[in-house]
């Protein structure tokens, strides 16, 4: 493999900088014409963009196995390639559910055949998601998966005990246990925020109370075990508050929000189309200032997407019978530009942090989120900030095209993704998957475990 | 108006022509021929993913006195308890030639989608979406209203300003009572809901209603109509009330309560009643019930309705 030198990047949208990229690392970075380039290195012209290191997305649904009519690891992870990811961490939720060690490892083996992204299994909580007995957590955390984040999303931990016996247990391997906020009696029935609009239209109302209580909760349980709590798509004002008081406590606790929450309100629902129903549902305009108030401050630690597929049928249909969730890989750095960076409530170097470093810390993967220098792993992203345009199907690479964001206009554009020194996507097209295919084969050969390396 | 899907929608204007084409629709009932051939030719089908034997017969009675082809499609037995979408199904009826389209189903929003998807180009009627809206139900609420306080010579043209209206009972499972907010104010009546807390929605801020949960005091102001509605079984098993009694003690229209009101208040109800718990029979059977007046107006209202949205021309209609 042939080096590559990007050339005239913004390393964390500041100095700028050429990348020299040789093998799985970045070889050298610095200023511009000043590194020793092997006279065969490829020449791409990367001037002006915006350098990040790889996005990592703590939490993704890859419906693999199960439901692989809605996603494949394969088409999940051409998705994150193509917003920027070059780690994902994968949802419990599939069918078998990821709640033993063999089925974790097979989630891992097959993001690392098809060489798009690192596929980081999390692990559930519970047995079946069902709440009710603890996974083998231990057995997922020793296999060659390495499983460190546990949750049973889309399905709240609410027996009070099981979750603190889970947040206790996962001490054991240095875990941390990734809650759904929901109390499941609370929300019976809901299709929707709980207010003022779902009183006029008649839908089911989805009351804040019931994910503020179980942040609550668990904070307070976190605290009273020493342990660490980590809050899934944080949707309500008064979250923010509860983070924000258990942070100030000193309770470890840290707290995603999911772009979606960054842009859309309820009044959406309005239309009935079932693209923009998704749990947490979408919440008011209040709440929306109040979680980038939140992410600018550090109270919300990450931006995770929620990526999460289904077909056209499960979303094209009547608002109650319709499936929950987004797609959100291809477009949460285009969101989060939108929402937090252009109104300077976030500088690029935040971005890097609150989309890559601190996930990846969250999620104890080392190999990820690192700095950008010389000798690091050349997980990279290069974005064009600037020019709106639509945001069109054309703008999807996984197998759903459920997305909230279609027929918008968006600023931005994801140019390079750079996976391990592979580039999977290159000036806006996705690369060749037999290419990455084999550029992942050729790493695994050359080391057994590369993320132990 | 190209559908009728809510009434919050609807302009005064507007909802008052439908009460005027209803009181010339109620003409036709006193005609030695009840028929009129305004929708001959036209297919209407009456699309019930729920049951509801009254209003389906009623809006079929409606179109047969308009000359319409009527097709009945129950959800049960049929493709859609074999699986079908609502799109497929609009789709098929768009391909089978349906010029109209009167749906009654279980999801709110259910007549919205299929009015503005594109998978059916008729006009839509809403006869009930989940807890949403029953727009045909509030009209002939209102029409009946009118007629009361008018007389049937002195109806027409007029609106209900200054009518006091209290609606009582599960305003949060109810899409009569929000139909009845949106358009007895837009017709100049005021509106008290008259409900236990658990049975009324999270956040009526913005509804234009007076809220209580005191009937007693609500019945004191001599209001001109009480409409109750009903309790349906499984409330009393889902904790919204400790139990019928308690509920029929605090919130339904005994008799003792009835001979309380003044005798030009009207007692309405949608039906079918719950004799005993939400309203007693005494108030039920009384000369101030309306309640099968309401029956009646509503196949005058429902002809108004399918005239109105029917009988002109179509947009994108190449036919």
């Amino acid at each position: 493999m042939t080096a590559t030198l990007y050339s005239g990047a913004r390393r964390y949208g500041e100095e700028t900088v050429d990348v020299l990229v040789d093998g799985e690392t970045i070889a050298a970075i610095g200023e511009p014409g000043t590194l020793d380039v092997p006279a065969d290195a490829e020449r791409i012209d990367a001037t002006g963009l915006v350098l990040l290191p790889g996005l990592v997305d703590l939490h993704t649904h890859l419906r693999q196995p199960g439901f692989e009519s809605s996603e494949t690891v394969l088409t999940g992870t051409r998705a994150a390639a193509r917003g920027g990811f070059t780690t994902v961490f994968a949802m419990a939720n599939t069918q078998p559910v990821q709640d033993t060690a063999g089925v974790v490892e097979a989630v891992e083996a097959l993001g690392r055949e098809a060489g798009y992204a690192d596929v980081q299994p999390i692990g559930a909580v519970t047995v079946g998601l069902e709440g009710e007995r603890l996974s083998e957590l231990g057995a997922m955390a020793s296999s060659r998966a390495r499983v460190r984040v546990f949750s049973d999303d889309g399905k709240c931990v609410f027996d009070p005990l099981i979750m603190r016996r889970a947040l206790e247990y996962v001490k054991t391997f240095g875990g941390v246990v990734a809650q759904h906020a929901q109390d499941p009696r609370l929300t019976e029935g809901a299709q929707m925020n709980e207010g003022a609009l779902s009183a006029e239209l008649g839908l089911g109302g989805w009351p804040g109370v019931a994910e503020t209580s179980i942040i609550a909760r668990d904070v307070l349980l976190a605290e009273h075990v020493s342990s660490r709590l980590h809050v899934c798509h944080v949707s309500k004002r008064e979250s923010v508050e509860i983070v924000r008081w258990a942070k100030d406590r000193g309770i470890d606790v840290t707290a995603e929000v999911a772009p979606h929450h960054l842009i859309l309100t309820e009044e959406l629902v309005r239309g009935f189309d079932a693209r923009f129903k998704v749990n947490p549902p979408l919440r008011t305009a209040d709440d929306v200032e109040a979680l980038r108030d939140a992410l600018a401050d550090g109270t919300i630690d990450i931006v995770a997407t929620d990526h999460a597929p289904h077909p056209v049928d499960a979303k094209e249909t009547e608002w109650d019978r319709a499936a929950m969730g987004m797609v959100g890989l291809e477009s949460a750095l285009r969101i989060v530009d939108t929402t937090m960076v252009a109104p300077v409530r976030l500088t690029w170097r935040d971005v890097a942090r609150v989309l890559s470093e601190t996930p990846a810390r969250i999620g104890s993967a080392d190999w990820a989120g690192r700095p950008l220098d010389a000798g690091e792993p050349a997980d990279l992203v290069f974005y064009e900030p600037g020019d709106t345009r639509e945001f069109t199907t054309d703008d999807l690479s996984g197998k759903s095209i459920n997305s909230p964001f279609l027929g918008r206009e968006l600023p931005g554009r994801v140019v390079h993704t750079v996976h391990r020194g592979t580039p999977t996507l290159r000036d806006g097209v996705l690369a060749d998957p037999r290419a990455v295919a084999e550029a992942a084969r050729f790493r695994t050969a050359r080391s057994e475990d590369v993320r132990g390396a | 108006m190209k559908h009728l899907l809510s009434t919050k929608e609807l302009s005064r204007d507007d909802a008052l022509l439908l009460l005027d084409t209803a009181e010339d629709m109620a003409r036709v009932d006193q005609q030695e021929v009840r028929r009129l051939p305004a929708l001959r030719g036209i297919t209407v089908v009456n699309l019930f993913y729920e049951d509801s034997t009254r209003t389906r017969i009623s809006f079929e009675a409606a179109e047969k006195r308009l000359s319409a082809d009527v097709i009945n499609f129950a959800a049960k037995g049929s493709s859609v308890s074999k699986g079908e979408s609502l799109k497929d199904t609009a789709q098929t009826l768009r391909a089978i030639g349906a010029d109209a389209v009167v749906i009654r189903h279980p999801s709110t929003g259910a007549p919205q989608l299929l009015a503005e998807r594109g998978w059916i180009n008729t006009p839509i009627l809403n006869a009930g979406d989940g807890m949403h809206e029953h727009p045909t139900q509030a009209l002939l609420d209102a029409f009946t209203m009118r007629r009361r306080l008018h007389g049937v010579d002195g109806a027409r043209g007029r609106d209900l300003d200054g009518v006091h209206v209290v609606i009582v009972g599960d305003i949060l499972h109810s899409r009569v009572a929000r139909s009845n907010v949106w358009l007895l104010t837009t017709l100049g009546a005021r509106v008290t809901l008259v409900a236990p807390p658990t049975l009324l929605p999270a956040d009526t801020s913005v509804w234009p209603a007076a809220i209580t949960h005191d009937l007693d005091a609500a019945l004191a102001d001599a209001p001109d109509a009480v409409m109750l509605l009903r309790i349906q079984t499984e409330r009393m098993h889902d904790a919204y009330f400790p139990n019928p009694r308690e509920y029929a003690r605090l919130w339904g229209l005994g008799e003792e309560r009835f001979r309380a009101l003044p005798g030009r208040t009207m007692v309405m109800h949608p039906g079918p009643m719950n004799r005993g718990l939400e309203i007693a029979s005494v108030a039920a059977d009384s000369p101030q019930s309306t309640v099968l007046e309401q029956v009646a107006n509503g196949v005058s209202v429902r002809m108004a309705a399918l005239y109105l949205l029917c009988s002109g021309p179509r947009e994108g209609d190449e036919r």
